[in-house]
């Protein structure tokens, strides 16, 4: 006979559905807050839905107020965007050198690169913080793009890519007078493009999401990322959580959309590529 | 014997020819990863060398390169002997209490989805979210959920009947618990997917065969599915460690090490000897001792890798 409804299954869903709220219960609780009134915002039972609706003010006093998000998110549009350009275009050059041109130093080059993989980028700070103050570039967009746009983790996971490419692709484009710069444009990169896009969207997420760099390499205001202006903004908000929860959800919600739309590229690039880097 | 010489003059001019091809490659492969090569060398080989060097020395660098003095194996000596540090470091292995239970969580919940229950795609989203949202909001929603007196999880332990439930981050005794429990929250979707994934390599045909000898799902799971996903847990067991020893965001964002140091971790007291304190050597020990946490795990792994793992 054949299953329609398989009812162990359907039970375990609904006890694990219990189970997942565990996990998004606290994003609800954060979205409903930031639509309330800052008096109810600790009324017990928790009013999921509402009853004093100030969203519109809430998030208008953290997109336009004397701090706005407006320009924090330019800043983290524009910082993301473009180390993610670098990123990639770096990453892709070094993955498709490391793997389809023969030259010697080629694998101990490849050695040296993969091996800074096991220094933190805690262990270097200070160095990093030094070495930028004495060339200009503390304090700068330009600084902190450049710091995350050298990815060893980019260039593995792309080289893996490109050592799929068949050589014989290679060698007939260089028999009928290709050089490397036209084989890596016109058939190599376009090959590999899935894998790029992939990674771009992880660089993305993982510039947008980053603390410690525009902590430590940040100093003036209007320059600050979207995630120091949420530290800042709910620091001088104090108890306001309503405002603070809406500080909250504007630092996430883009993510969740590119997540949502890019879902199974995060998640194949997350088990290519491992580690957060 | 004549005819020998116009060969060795073709063989030559063939092999200088493809000795100029070779350089040709060899000028392209330089080309291709300069880039990537200046960055590395200036943002890290560089960094790292001045980290040795400098956890060697004491050093104020308002005072220019001048005011660099080197003290040998001092700092070291100062770090056995600082109960902040020691602290900061015994927290870190505390920390690492949190691995197996996300792992743990992680494997039931994704044999779970992988098998038993409808609407994969959004149990994969709804525990995957902490893990692609920022930290710092995170943290700050947290922060208010963790509230003593009117935090909701607090209501909620009172209207249960607790009478006095724990004052969270707030408790030198309950805050690193409790940042380690936001800490095995966003990690169990990363760890799940990874294990999906695994699970999904894991011919069927296994568990078929396991079933016509009359083994039960704990047999299965025992014999087929555990040793089958080491290579993952192994895997997530390396990072898990390493990205333990790096914990800091949780930490500057709720609780900047306290109450009384009890959530001070080895990268925020980094942190604040570097750019509290300005103490650069004293802070480069601590960085080489951060290092050398990590080389030791990454080492091991090398070692272990082998012996341990079923391919």
């Amino acid at each position: 006979m054949l299953k329609i409804f398989d009812w162990k299954k359907g039970l375990l869903t609904v006890l694990l559905f219990a189970f997942s709220m565990l996990f998004l219960s606290p994003f609800l609780w954060m979205v409903s807050t930031s639509f309330k009134i800052e008096a109810d915002v600790f009324v017990f039972p928790i009013e999921w839905i509402p009853k004093n609706w100030n969203a519109w003010n809430n998030y208008k006093e953290v997109w336009f107020g004397p701090y706005p998000f407006s320009l924090y998110y330019w800043n983290s549009i524009k910082v993301s965007v473009l180390t993610t350009l670098i990123s990639c275009a770096v990453s892709t050059f070094a993955a498709y050198g490391f793997s389809k041109i023969r030259f010697a130093a080629g694998k101990w080059l490849f050695f040296i690169v993969l091996a800074t993989y096991m220094i933190p980028q805690q262990a270097i700070l200070v160095p990093q913080f030094i070495l930028y103050r004495s060339i200009g570039l503390f304090d700068s967009h330009l600084g902190l793009i450049l710091l995350n746009s050298f990815s060893v983790l980019g260039t593995f996971m792309l080289r893996q890519f490109f050592m799929g490419v068949h050589d014989e692709y290679i060698e007939s484009a260089k028999i009928d007078g290709a050089g490397h710069w036209r084989i890596f444009w016109q058939i190599a990169l376009p090959i590999v493009r899935p894998a790029v896009a992939t990674y771009a969207i992880l660089r993305f997420i993982w510039t947008w999401n980053d603390y410690l760099n525009p902590l430590i390499f940040l100093r003036t205001d209007h320059l600050y990322t979207i995630q120091l202006a949420i530290q800042k903004f709910t620091t001088i908000n104090g108890e306001f959580y309503s405002l603070n929860m809406a500080a909250a959800v504007s630092g996430i919600i883009l993510l969740l959309v590119i997540f949502i739309i890019g879902q199974k590229s995060v998640i194949d690039g997350i088990n290519v590529g491992g580690v957060k880097g | 014997m004549e005819s020998h010489t116009p060969i060795m003059t073709r063989k030559t001019s063939l092999k200088r020819r493809k000795g100029s091809l070779q350089r040709k490659e060899t000028m392209a492969g330089w080309l291709f990863v300069a880039p990537m090569l200046t960055g590395v060398s200036v943002l890290t080989l560089l960094p790292i060398v001045a980290t040795l060097i400098l956890g060697f020395s004491e050093w104020n660098f308002v005072a220019g390169i001048e005011g660099l003095t080197w003290v040998g194996f001092n700092n070291f000596q100062r770090l056995i002997q600082d109960p902040s540090f020691v602290t900061a470091l015994f927290n870190n292995l505390i920390f690492l209490l949190a691995i197996p239970i996300y792992m743990v969580i992680a494997l039931v919940l994704a044999i779970l989805i992988d098998r038993y229950v409808y609407g994969k795609a959004f149990f994969k989203v709804a525990f995957f979210m902490p893990y692609i949202s920022s930290v710092v909001a995170v943290a700050v929603v947290w922060q208010v959920l963790f509230h003593p007196s009117a935090g909701p999880i607090n209501q909620f332990l009172l209207a249960l009947g607790i009478q006095n439930p724990p004052k969270w981050i707030a408790d030198p005794a309950f805050a690193l618990p409790s940042i380690m429990l936001i800490y095995i929250w966003i990690s169990i979707g990363f760890n799940m997917v990874v294990y999906i994934a695994g699970l999904q390599t894991i011919p069927k045909d296994l568990y078929e065969a396991a079933e016509i000898d009359g083994a039960n799902a704990w047999v299965k799971f025992r014999q087929i599915t555990v040793p089958l996903l080491s290579r993952a847990s192994f895997f997530l067991l390396i990072t898990g460690i390493i990205s333990t020893f790096k914990v800091f965001d949780l930490i500057a964002i709720l609780t900047q090490g306290g109450p009384i140091q009890s959530t001070s971790v080895l990268v925020w007291y980094l942190y604040e000897t570097a750019f509290v304190n300005l103490e650069i050597g004293y802070a480069s020990a601590i960085a080489m001792i951060l290092f050398s946490c990590v080389l030791g795990v990454t080492l091991l792994q090398w070692v272990i890798q082998k012996k341990w793992v079923i391919d």
